[in-house]
């Protein structure tokens, strides 16, 4: 269950297939040209403009595109999409073949993570109700010569496949290694074909912004983050879930909401974003200022948030392809760092040269994973420098006599 | 392995190919077929299966190794994952997991004996809000208990309650 408290839950009041069907009463350019108005930002984290991706992906001439779903949801924190999924199937589908009319693609794949397996029967009697009511197959809607078909695909379990290029490799068969960038997915994607890879919240919001416009849809939240968001919401508070707010929401609002006043410290975007400490709560979620794919995870006061800066390094240390130095060893030794806090062991000197490993990370690792994942290690080292560095500054004298 | 075995895994993997077609896409949805319904991906079935998509069988193995789903390890009938990421850890996911590996006498990564059980750490499952979460197989369990460990481990003794389609499927094969 989403709880909304911008009114109504947005996705429950969408007539269905209303976006599809205003989507096939226009030419294609006036579909992109409407998702661009909106101004709506992909939801899976990385905050792409989707008309401009879509546009991308329309503007490549080609015989064959692709539009696939990104239903990998591997960022810690993070389950709104298996919710999405669940109660509004139809919604992200519609957006898909709302996607393929767009960008001129004939075929839709959801990359379904394989924690997920329980969800696929109940997808594909979905999808197989929506080839009997002409939504999909053959001149969809009766829509001479617009085809479209969507097969579900699983992955594996690995976190890095939800890495959009990590994932096509995924689905050609390969290790789940990312590529370099560019070429970009949308030129070069899915069997060197053009393809564009959306989040399943991104495709669903497609279809939500078709069916009542880009006004409506741009009416709620900020200039630069429009629209509203679902949110995954864990850890310490009182209702734990699935939630809708508009962007631009303050970190405090949002935890009045679900009753996890008087927390220490919030992860917002998940492990790979950054940990907000209570005197920054008046902060907002969007992207001009703390982004997130939508992944809160509330600390009460009590919580050591060393043992949470090790959880994640121990989750990057697991889930890191291997492919890329700073990643593969930086990831290592940021976990050797925190082990080496908690045991109080860490000299000062050793927690600076943490500090510039982390930044060659992030300017020398191929992907995003490797960008990313020292950022909350860093976060937690500069705002609770007297809960860490205590430890550190006291233990660590006698190693230096 | 017997040699009739070996036969009939052959021609299972050559129908799979013909049912998922022999490109190197279907390398993945193949595996997971085999392991689903054998618990393991040996160097017979990978050979087999680079033959049938006409390619290296170390592509096959550094495919198979780099998936935690995947793998090349035998594994037991029912494969037990805990979460250990962050909001199931909150949750003390260390009673449960203290309690499995009791009940099992086992640690993580390991097989038991009889070939039923596997134990393993998971990341994060998605879950979050109800944690400590658990899958066995495809199954996920929420709010798991020490007590609720015992009886999920039961059930699955005894093929029992959630897990009886498990085992008509078992015999089926
Ligand atoms: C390591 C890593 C993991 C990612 N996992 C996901 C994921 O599980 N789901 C998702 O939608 N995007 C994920 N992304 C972002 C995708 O690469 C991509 O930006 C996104 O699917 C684009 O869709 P959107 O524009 O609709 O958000 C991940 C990125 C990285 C670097
Ligand atoms: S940054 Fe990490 S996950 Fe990304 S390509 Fe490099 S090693 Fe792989």
């Amino acid at each position: 269950m989403i709880t909304s408290t911008v009114g109504p839950l947005t996705f429950s009041q969408i007539e269905p297939e209303a976006g599809l069907k205003a989507a096939l009463a226009m030419p294609r350019a006036d579909i992109i040209a409407e998702i661009n108005k909106s101004s709506v930002k992909g939801r899976g984290g990385a905050g792409f403009p989707l008309g401009m991706k879509w546009n991308f992906a329309a503007a490549e001439q080609s015989a064959e595109k692709f539009v696939i779903c990104n239903a990998d949801e591997g960022e810690p924190g993070t389950f709104k999409d298996r919710v999405i999924l669940t109660e509004f199937p139809d919604l992200v589908f519609e957006g898909m073949t709302i996607a393929g009319r767009a960008i001129g693609a004939k075929n839709g794949i959801v990359y379904l993570r394989a924690e997920y397996t329980y969800l696929r029967r109940q997808l594909e009697d979905t999808l197989a109700k929506r080839r009997e009511q002409g939504l999909l197959g053959k001149n969809v809607l009766g829509r001479d010569g617009f085809d479209f078909d969507i097969r579900i695909q699983m992955g594996a379990g690995a976190y890095v496949c939800g890495e959009e290029t990590a994932l096509i490799e995924s689905l050609e068969g390969f290790r789940g290694e990312p590529r370099n960038r560019p070429p970009f997915p949308v030129n070069t994607g899915y069997l060197g074909r053009p393809s564009t890879v959306n989040n399943v919240e991104t495709l669903a919001d497609a279809a939500c912004i078709l069916a009542k416009g880009a006004d409506w849809f741009k009416s709620k939240g900020t200039e630069k983050s429009t629209g509203t968001k679902i949110f995954s919401v864990s850890g310490d508070c009182e209702k734990p879930g699935v939630y809708e707010f508009p962007l631009g929401i303050s970190i405090a609002e949002l935890l009045a909401a679900v009753g996890g006043a008087g927390a220490k410290a919030v992860q917002v975007g998940g492990a790979s974003g950054i940990c907000v400490p209570a005197a920054q709560f008046s902060r907002k979620i969007a992207f001009e200022d703390v982004p997130t794919g939508g992944s809160i995870i509330v600390f009460a006061p009590g919580r050591d948030m060393l043992q949470v800066a090790h959880n994640f390094l121990d989750f990057f240390v697991d889930e890191s392809c291997g492919q890329c130095t700073p990643c593969r060893g930086g990831n290592a030794k940021m976990l050797e760092g925190a082990e080496k806090l908690r045991e109080g062991t860490l000299t000062l000197a050793a927690l600076d040269e943490l500090k510039e490993l982390a930044e060659t990370m992030r300017i020398a690792s191929k992907c995003g994973l490797g960008q990313t994942s020292s950022n909350a290690f860093m976060s937690i080292i500069e705002n609770f420098g007297d809960e860490i560095m205590a430890r550190a500054l006291t233990q660590s004298e006698p190693a230096r006599n | 392995m017997l040699i009739t075995e070996r036969d009939k895994l052959s021609s299972e993997i050559g129908a799979l190919a013909d049912r998922l077609g022999r490109t190197r896409s279907s390398l993945i949805p193949m595996l997971q077929e085999v392991k689903r319904t054998h618990h393991v991906i040996d160097s017979f079935t990978m050979q087999i299966v680079a033959d049938a998509l006409e390619i290296h069988p170390v592509e096959v193995h550094s495919v198979a190794s780099f998936y935690a789903f995947l793998g090349t390890e035998k594994q037991g009938e029912f494969v037990v994952r805990l979460c250990r990421t962050i909001s199931c850890d909150l949750a003390d996911k260390d009673a449960v997991a203290r309690q499995l590996q009791t009940n099992l006498g086992i640690g993580f990564g390991s097989t038991t004996a009889d070939g039923k059980f596997t134990l393993e750490w998971a990341n994060c499952m998605g879950m979050c809000d109800q944690g400590p979460a658990l899958l066995v197989n495809d199954r996920v369990f929420t709010r798991v208990t020490p007590e609720k460990v015992h009886e999920i481990l039961a059930d699955c003794r005894r093929s029992f309650g959630v897990f009886a389609p498990e085992h008509k499927e078992e015999h089926l094969v």
